[in-house]
């Protein structure tokens, strides 16, 4: 079995603001794009990422062939408890996903 | 209309360019340089002490190059949220390096300043009329927290920037600012099709960042009435359709929507096309005025004082049952701490990072495997700056610490003398919020000076 990663093109991960965080998996080509978005469920990211689904904001953007997650943090950006800023690293936790 | 181009020089003052692009793009004739010079990116910190994030040699170096082409192009030059946080003293900050360099430069310069922090007073009363909304997620709002914000700003938008576009000054140095506005507040001035100025902007608010080539950083974009076309101005450097669209991915947590004071702008049926091997044009975003005008807050708060200390473990027992050893030191910690100082652990936060297993992800991490060594990192935030005295009284712990009573006392790596940091004060981010305004300039001023 690969991982998400290994399938897609590129997978990264970001603050928008000091409140929420967003990942972009740019999947490369529709065929595969396809694929992600039937097998990718949103329950699969909470469970990974420990949030809850109704915080969590699924779309599929056809035209370029990415699926985006956003989602509130549920550490306030650059507060006490907070490990990683920008979030950037978010993205290796799905990168590493079994797929 | 006529067409009006912006020229974007990167996407924040600090950050560098390529020269011969800037020198490009000023052959192009733009009708004004904008370029920005803050975010909250880097946390809460530059908020809360008011302070920016590069440093002063490094924005005033660029700001010669930006002043050089200002003079050469002979338009006017905005930077918006001047020394990151926008706050007024940091206004006044860019004003003292402008000043500065016009001095070395021999330019004479009207320049016009827009304040953009707002006192608390103003705030409370606000607050207490109903015109502050919370935005999701956002802490709750009450006098107490204005009380204990170190540092408030609303960010302007195009209105604002229009007001001083207006005063027909060569330099705008503007306060906290949104990163579009800048840039769109030329073409909607000049009658130029409100949803692409404010798509546009967004397409080149991080430079070339919507490039094949993002450390070039200059990009060029004309705005019509009904579109905008992207160019970057570096030779090695292209925009094509999917360099342009994926930016609004980027930082973004709604890839088709987006806020700005007044209203909102949605790309949901924009298309994207190359005109040539480097040029795109976009066309398609609408913007919807909202009824009510208003502007969003930021605001920071005094999180506490802290300290850090930094221990090596390499022993392969400690290696193994690293956060068995951190428990029971935290545990054995918060008495000694309690017993020796008097101080409560409600007044004082102590944590453990394992450098080395998960401390980048903490509780998400999946793939925890024994490494050769970790790195404990022990940091300590207190309510008063009492954090220097706490790591003081769990350094010889944190070197000789035994996982069982009756084992020789170990010792440990400590990678530094003094072994403890002191971080100072640490800020946190205290409002998401946003403030109706009855017009746009009731929350801010503008001031003129001539060097």
């Amino acid at each position: 079995m690969s991982t998400l990663g290994e399938k897609v093109r590129k997978i990264r991960s970001k603050n928008a603001g000091p409140f929420w965080v967003t990942i972009d998996i740019f999947c490369g080509n529709k065929k595969i794009y396809k694929e992600v978005c039937i097998k990718l469920t949103n329950s699969a990211i909470v469970n990974l990422l420990m949030i809850s689904e109704q915080q969590l904001k699924r779309f599929e953007i056809d035209d370029l062939n990415v699926i985006k997650f956003s989602f509130p943090r549920k550490i306030i950006q650059g507060d006490i408890f907070d490990r990683d800023m920008h979030g950037a690293q978010l993205a290796v936790l799905l990168s590493e996903m079994k797929f | 209309m006529i067409p009006i181009r912006v020229l974007v020089p990167s996407g924040v003052l600090g950050l560098g360019f390529d020269l011969e692009a800037l020198n490009n793009g000023v052959k192009n004739n733009p009708h004004i340089i904008s370029i920005d010079g803050g975010s909250t990116d880097s946390g809460p910190y530059s908020l809360g002490s008011g302070t920016s994030k590069y440093s002063r040699a490094a924005i005033k170096a660029e700001w010669k190059s930006l002043m050089i082409a200002r003079k050469k192009a002979n338009v006017p030059l905005v930077i918006g949220s001047c020394g990151t946080c926008g706050t007024n003293g940091m206004v006044d900050w860019m004003e003292n390096i402008t000043i500065e360099l016009a001095e070395e430069l021999n330019q004479n310069i009207k320049i016009a300043k827009l304040y953009c922090q707002q006192e608390k007073n103003f705030i409370k009363k606000n607050f207490q009329l109903r015109r502050i909304f919370p935005l999701t997620p956002a802490p709750m709002l009450n006098d107490q927290l204005i009380e204990e914000m170190t540092n408030i700003v609303a960010l302007a938008g195009a209105e604002q920037i229009q007001e001083c576009i207006n005063t027909e000054a060569e330099i705008i140095l503007a306060g906290r600012t949104t990163d579009t506005a800048i840039i769109s507040a030329l073409p909607l001035m000049k009658g130029a099709n409100p949803g692409s100025s404010w798509h546009g902007a967004k397409v080149v608010e991080c430079g070339a960042l919507c490039s094949t080539n993002p450390t070039s950083g200059v990009v060029m974009v004309e705005f019509d009435k009904t579109g905008f076309t992207v160019e970057p101005m570096s030779k090695n450097a292209f925009c094509t359709s999917e360099t342009v669209a994926a930016h609004m991915l980027y930082e973004n947590a709604d890839p088709y929507i987006l806020h700005e004071p007044g209203g909102y702008m949605d790309v949901t049926y924009s298309n994207y096309y190359n005109i040539d091997k480097k040029k795109v044009r976009v066309e398609g975003a609408k913007w919807y005025p909202s009824k009510q005008y208003s502007v969003k807050l930021e605001g920071a708060k005094i999180a506490g004082y802290q300290s850090s200390l930094l221990v090596l473990l390499r022993d392969k027992n400690y290696v193994e049952n690293v956060k068995k050893w951190t428990d029971k030191l935290s545990k054995f910690l918060k008495k000694e701490i309690n017993e020796r100082m008097d101080i409560d652990t409600s007044e004082y936060s102590l944590e453990f990072r394992h450098i080395g297993l998960n401390s980048t992800l903490g509780e998400l991490e999946k793939n925890i495997r024994s490494p050769v060594e970790v790195g404990v990192l022990c940091l300590i935030t207190s309510k008063n700056k009492i954090s220097t005295e706490i790591a003081k009284l769990i350094n010889p712990f944190l070197l000789h610490f035994p996982l069982s009573y009756n084992e020789e006392l170990p010792t440990f790596a400590f990678p530094f003398s003094p072994v403890h940091s002191d971080r100072g004060c640490v800020y946190e981010f205290a409002l998401n919020h946003i403030l109706e305004l009855d017009n746009p300039m009731d929350a801010f001023q503008i001031k003129i000076s001539e060097v």
